[in-house]
């Protein structure tokens, strides 16, 4: 993170983390129990896992459950946050509904899912979806609300199409919010899959999981989770901060002649 | 070209009152009249930005291409300069053939917050002209801006009525020797709600004066 000083030395990302694994280290050494393996242990069962193919079975099961409630989710959350947040009116009617879905605990929504769909894929995915759509919408709502007037009224003067309007008026505006979103809805979104995977999928890191506690495989567990935190991080590194180094550039630009 | 039926509009309480008149090619109207009297909001009604008016309220726009320079300069800040006058339909040949009319050629690629504030209004300038507009709104052109870029900017502006001699201007300000310079018509709007007191082409430039002199007097004795 950035301070007034510039930024911090690049040693200072590398201290809390490194000491946390080594006290986990000598505390999974001392008490040497099955339930708590060494970092070594889960490393060794992770690269066992890899070998046979299983754990990128599984790690693409989740993956690709995890991008497609993403992207369905993200895009109709945008749209009814930008209605809401666009049409007083709309925002009247709905927005008790939004409340309520937003209070909706996720293993009600899977558990009916499953109940009414039975075990399949399609409502797996739909209670992912139903659990991230109020958290997009409301995020989004409070960018929509925010809009610049100024600039509508110049997208009109100038007769900008609707994408125009849609595009170079009000993405650039919601940006910030569509990130916060995002980050939020990548980290809640994995998690709930998980839990569909675990009550009523045969694939995927929750399914694992799942068999891994039946035999309380403690360094299983552990080697699948970090696993999929690892792919998060790399979607973090890889996408999303250039994405928004790129985008937000505009904001501080050298000032040539202010 | 334009012909004015507004009926009145109030926020609350009324501000404009009833309005009607007619806008020709080339007339080149300066707006002129005390603050906060409603001319922003007659011409925000003129571009059609005002929802709450029948479309009738100004009869011909649907036609005709509109212009507007606002008090800020609007531009998109997230595009360059390029870009946004690529946004309104200009070729980027056309971009950066208008840019140079405004004295900004080269600076296609910088972006709006790079730029000062007489710069920025020039580049926004720039863009009322790529739409080839038929009607040219200046909202305050020459507002805040140092005596030297406000002259420099009114040269502009007369400079490019005069190359487009079919472009109608209207032209909110409030310093009369604006309207010396750059019109060829004068409305005067004041009252409550307000009216156009005075709607007349100009003659000798110094009767500009002696007349914005009368009309501002009762506005002395309020």
């Amino acid at each position: 993170m950035k301070t007034s000083s510039g930024r911090p030395p690049v040693w200072s990302y590398w201290i809390v983390l490194p000491s946390f694994v080594l006290l986990w280290m000598l505390v999974a050494w001392f008490i040497q129990s099955p339930l708590l393996p060494t970092p070594l242990n889960v490393l060794d069962t992770l690269v066992r896992e890899s070998a046979s193919g299983e754990l990128w079975h599984h790690l693409g099961a989740t993956l690709g459950r995890v991008v497609v409630a993403f992207i369905v989710a993200m895009a109709l959350g945008t749209a009814i946050g930008i209605v809401m947040g666009r049409s007083r009116t709309t925002n009247a009617l709905f927005d008790p509904l939004l409340v309520l879905m937003l209070n909706l605990p996720a293993l009600v929504t899977i558990i009916l899912m499953y109940v009414w769909f039975g075990l399949v894929e399609v409502a797996a995915v739909t209670a992912v979806v139903i659990n991230k759509v109020p958290n997009v919408a409301v995020t989004v709502r409070e960018g929509a609300r925010s809009l610049d007037y100024r600039l509508e009224d110049m997208a009109t003067v100038y007769d900008f199409t609707r994408w125009q309007r849609f595009r170079e008026v009000w993405v650039p505006q919601l940006f910030p919010y569509l990130m916060a979103a995002t980050r939020g809805g990548l980290a809640l979104i994995w998690k709930i899959v998980l839990v569909v995977e675990l009550l009523g999928r045969s694939s995927g890191v929750g399914f694992q999981l799942h068999m891994a506690f039946q035999v309380f495989d403690v360094a299983a567990i552990l080697a699948y989770s970090l696993a999929f935190i690892a792919v998060v991080q790399v979607i973090e590194l890889a996408v999303l901060q250039p994405l928004e180094r790129r985008s937000s550039r505009w904001r501080q630009p050298e000032a040539a002649h202010a | 070209m334009l012909e004015l039926r507004i009926a009145g509009r109030d926020f609350g309480q009324p501000v404009l009152g009833e309005i009607s008149t007619t806008i020709e090619r080339g007339d080149r109207i300066c707006l002129l009249g005390p603050s906060g009297i409603g001319k922003t909001t007659l011409l925000n009604a003129i571009a059609g930005l005002d929802k709450t008016m029948p479309a009738e309220a100004v009869h011909g726009r649907d036609g005709i291409r509109v212009g507007y320079l606002f008090q800020e300069h609007r531009l998109l800040p997230w595009r360059t300069l390029e870009a946004n006058l690529q946004l309104v339909g200009a070729t980027e040949l056309e971009a950066e053939n208008y840019l140079g009319q405004v004295g900004l050629r080269g600076y296609g690629r910088y972006l709006p917050d790079q730029l000062s504030l007489g710069m920025a209004r020039r580049a926004a300038l720039a863009r009322c002209l790529a739409v080839k507009p038929d009607l040219l709104l200046l909202d305050e052109p020459f507002a805040s801006l140092d005596p030297v870029m406000a002259g420099e900017l009114k040269a502009l502006v007369g400079t490019l009525l005069d190359a487009h001699p079919g472009m109608a201007m209207i032209c909110v300000t409030h310093d009369g020797a604006d309207a010396k310079i750059l019109a060829n018509r004068l409305w005067y709007l004041d009252g409550k709600p307000a009216r156009l007191q005075w709607d007349e082409p100009v003659g000798e430039p110094r009767l500009i004066e002696e007349l914005l002199g009368q009309l501002r007097k009762p506005e002395l004795s309020v």
